[in-house]
């Protein structure tokens, strides 16, 4: 049943923010560390379990399959929801040193990709 | 019968904001296909629209929410807004190869650590350069480069002023806007193009929001590996910001 996957998928999610605030408040920070990265873990684990016994119909399927199309309209959401008024009016230092981080950021990419190749994680 | 209009409409904004988004994107991949042959995605284009709305509706309502402040958008603010966010972004992770995960694991964590401490000094020195001289104002503005979060949050914990505060969160946001936009334009000159390179750009960039929006842009495939990343980058700053990073900057200035 459809909402089997959707109840998958809230679980996973749950269970992975729960965690994420308990690392969260375990490390001494007010913040949440992680925790859609553990449920996405989590997803990815009970969905590729050997069980026969859990094995996902394509109805169950269809149910995590629909949040994850909804995605991009989400994401198109999401930015007409952002403080882009802020950002444009923090002045020069804001876009300056936000413009500054996001070149460096893109500039390392290739670089570390390249370097994690060449290393023992191949 | 404009009253009764904006009556439905804002008793069900959640399911209004599927309509407004729904013609959003017809709209984009309208102008896609017409005006660019398909070259720019029309996600790309419908979320450079979003991030246009959310200007309007930010300057027409004075609020911060974009477009969401306006009562009659207010559910795009609900489907746009963390819940849902992230709800969609663990179901992008049904279906990722597990494989992939683990080649990249390793440097993906990696790629977190380098991204919060780059964008911290690169910020911390964007802040030397405009004449801030105060530790703890130069690690506010620099944590604000790394998230809109972790600027706050390094602030609040420091002590910086308001002014400070609002301009890391600026710094923020201006990384993530520039992220969605900016992404499909340099995915082909960097590599982006298979999950290994997306876990490490997801773990560099760090902006949730960012990275969401704009891997969806380039190719939704790699949005689970990228986000994958890019969710631990906030707690990690928020971790090292305020203390490892503010201390070496109190050490140097």
């Amino acid at each position: 049943m459809v909402i089997y996957g959707v109840a998958l998928l809230s679980f996973c999610m749950l269970a992975g923010v729960f965690a994420g605030d308990l690392l969260g408040e375990l490390i001494g920070v007010q913040a949440n560390v992680g925790g859609v990265g553990i449920a996405m873990l989590l997803l990815i684990v009970l969905s590729n379990l050997p069980s026969h016994r859990f094995r996902l119909g394509p109805i169950t399927e269809s149910g995590i399959h629909f949040w994850s199309a909804m995605y991009i309209p989400i994401v198109v959401a999401m930015a007409a929801r952002q403080n882009v008024v802020a950002a444009v009016s923090g002045g020069w230092v804001a876009i300056v040193a936000g413009a500054a981080a996001v070149a460096a950021g893109l500039a390392l990419v290739p670089l570390l990709a390249r370097a994690g190749k060449g290393g023992p994680a191949r | 019968m404009t009253d009764v209009l904006s009556r439905v409409l804002a008793e069900h904004s959640l399911i209004a904001a599927f309509t407004v988004v729904g013609a959003l994107t017809a709209v984009s991949y309208w102008i896609s296909g017409r005006f660019t042959g398909g070259r720019l995605h029309g996600s790309a284009i419908a979320i450079a629209l979003g991030l246009l709305l959310a200007y309007v509706g930010g300057l027409a309502s004075g609020g911060s929410a974009g477009l969401a402040d306006v009562p009659l958008f207010a559910g795009v603010g609900i489907l746009g807004g963390a819940m849902f966010r992230d709800f969609a972004i663990v179901a992008t992770a049904f279906g990722a190869e597990i494989e992939a995960l683990k080649k990249a694991g390793l440097m993906g964590a990696v790629s977190v650590v380098v991204g919060v401490v780059l964008s911290f000094v690169v910020g911390a020195v964007v802040a030397l350069a405009f004449g801030y001289t105060d530790p703890v104002s130069v690690s506010t503005i620099g944590a604000g480069a790394a998230t809109y979060i972790v600027g706050p949050v390094t602030g609040t914990a420091l002590g910086a002023g308001s002014d400070v505060v609002a301009l890391s969160i600026a710094a923020g946001l201006t990384k993530a806007v520039l992220v969605m936009v900016g992404t499909p334009f340099v995915a082909g000159r960097i590599g982006l193009d298979n999950p290994y390179t997306a876990m490490i750009y997801g773990g560099l960039m760090g902006t949730t929001s960012g990275v969401a929006g704009g891997l969806a842009a380039t190719d939704p495939r790699l949005v689970p590996y990228g986000a994958m990343t890019a969710t631990f980058y906030t707690g990690v700053g928020c971790l090292l910001a305020p203390s490892v990073l503010y201390l070496f900057v109190r050490a140097l200035l």
